[in-house]
């Protein structure tokens, strides 16, 4: 063991360590945002939630939360939400080559065509989604 | 005289006192320094007092590490040109108890690595009669980004998660586990995956990605951790589903 009053070795010191370490330098701020904004992500899917929670109880419940949600501050709020979700998710897009290896005839996919899968997946599941969402299935 | 770029050197003397203090030199610069030549002349020159670690001078040894103007740096391998107009600051690798000076105790880091056994595990040696263990090139391929660190402990002070949970394992011990993992001679990732599966191994990792950027040998540990993620959440979900297959 090491450290004052110890019996043998040298005594060191330990530097404390800055509670805003993640303010001294971008990529750590960068870092704090991203596991930050997954509250947002957390919340969107607590919504989520929320809203089949309401559409069980009855029209009434559901119209009262649709109403609440329409209105101005609950907008703004919401559309700060997206953002932080928009956010998180193409951070997540721009780490996915890191961990994930893609093989195709033996070759390594390089990490370029694994965040275009995944800003295309994004693109295809968007589309689907409005085109179901705005009436497009009949 | 020609330039000179001023120094300040952290320093702590455990004789003087508990707590560390600045302390200023002014260097020449030539251009063709790096910055251990700088922190050499103050040694060599100007106060023989100062300690730091170095060795070989050509970015292989890996014990040249400090933090330079707060960044993890290979003072071999940092052109001193680049700090100019200056002041400079010169300060030991973060993270680490500090020894003396600029030098640093990785006693720690050393037990850590040594518990993800980093080297080639057999279950039963191949007969010296059978011959050598050949290779492929694309096997080769696999690990040899890996099996470039030079333990220069860059990674463990770029890393925020080291001083915050002293247990973690840390970048480099995983990505020479996994250097090892990937190597088609090994057979001792079941082992290696008890040590790291738990949670101050891989899991502590929270993604920060700082390790690979410092890494001077672009080992790229964050890729070795996350990888590491996705294999042992596959282990996991292979002994859920189906747990008549056991242990592979």
């Amino acid at each position: 063991m090491r450290g004052v009053g110890a019996v043998r070795g040298p005594i060191v010191h330990r530097e404390r360590f800055p509670i805003f370490w993640w303010l001294g330098k971008l990529s750590y701020t960068r870092f704090i945002a991203r596991e930050l904004t997954s509250l947002a992500v957390v919340y969107t899917a607590g919504g989520l939630a929320a809203l089949l929670w309401t559409l069980g109880r009855g029209e009434e419940a559901y119209r009262a939360f649709l109403e609440w949600l329409a209105a101005p501050a609950a907008v703004a709020f919401h559309a700060l939400v997206l953002a932080a979700v928009v956010f998180h998710a193409l951070t997540w897009f721009h780490l996915a080559p890191t961990a994930l290896v893609v093989r195709l005839r033996g070759r390594k996919v390089p990490d370029g065509v694994v965040v275009a899968g995944h800003y295309a997946a994004w693109l295809l599941a968007s589309v689907a989604a409005a085109w179901w969402l705005l009436g497009g299935r009949g | 005289m020609g330039e000179t770029l001023r120094l300040e050197v952290r320093r702590y003397i455990p004789e003087r006192g508990p707590e560390p203090f600045w302390q200023s030199y002014e260097v020449p610069v030539r251009r063709e320094w790096m910055v251990l030549d700088a922190v050499n002349y103050v040694k060599d020159r100007l106060d023989g007092s100062l300690s730091h670690r170095w060795a070989c001078r050509m970015g292989v040894c890996g014990s040249c590490g400090m933090m330079v103007n707060g960044e993890p740096c290979l003072t071999c391998a940092t052109p001193v040109t680049g700090l100019l107009p200056g002041p400079a600051r010169i300060e030991p690798l973060r993270g680490f108890p500090v020894i003396r000076d600029l030098v640093v105790d990785i006693e720690d880091f050393v037990s850590k690595l040594r518990r993800v056994k980093p080297w080639i595990v057999r279950r039963s040696p191949k007969p010296l009669s059978e011959g050598e263990h050949l290779q492929t090139p694309a096997e080769l391929e696999e690990y040899a980004p890996f099996a470039m660190c030079i333990n220069c402990l860059l990674c463990y002070a770029a890393c925020p998660i080291v001083p915050l949970e002293p247990d973690f394992v840390g970048p480099a011990a995983i990505a020479l586990a996994q250097r090892y993992n990937l190597d088609s001679r090994d057979e001792g990732a079941r082992e290696r995956m008890e040590v790291l599966s738990r949670s101050d191994g891989i899991w502590a990792c929270t993604f920060v990605g700082e390790c690979s950027v410092v890494c001077p040998k672009e080992v790229d540990p964050a890729r070795a951790i996350q990888r590491y993620k996705v294999e042992a959440a596959m282990d996991w979900w292979r002994s859920v589903l189906l747990p008549w297959r056991g242990e592979s």
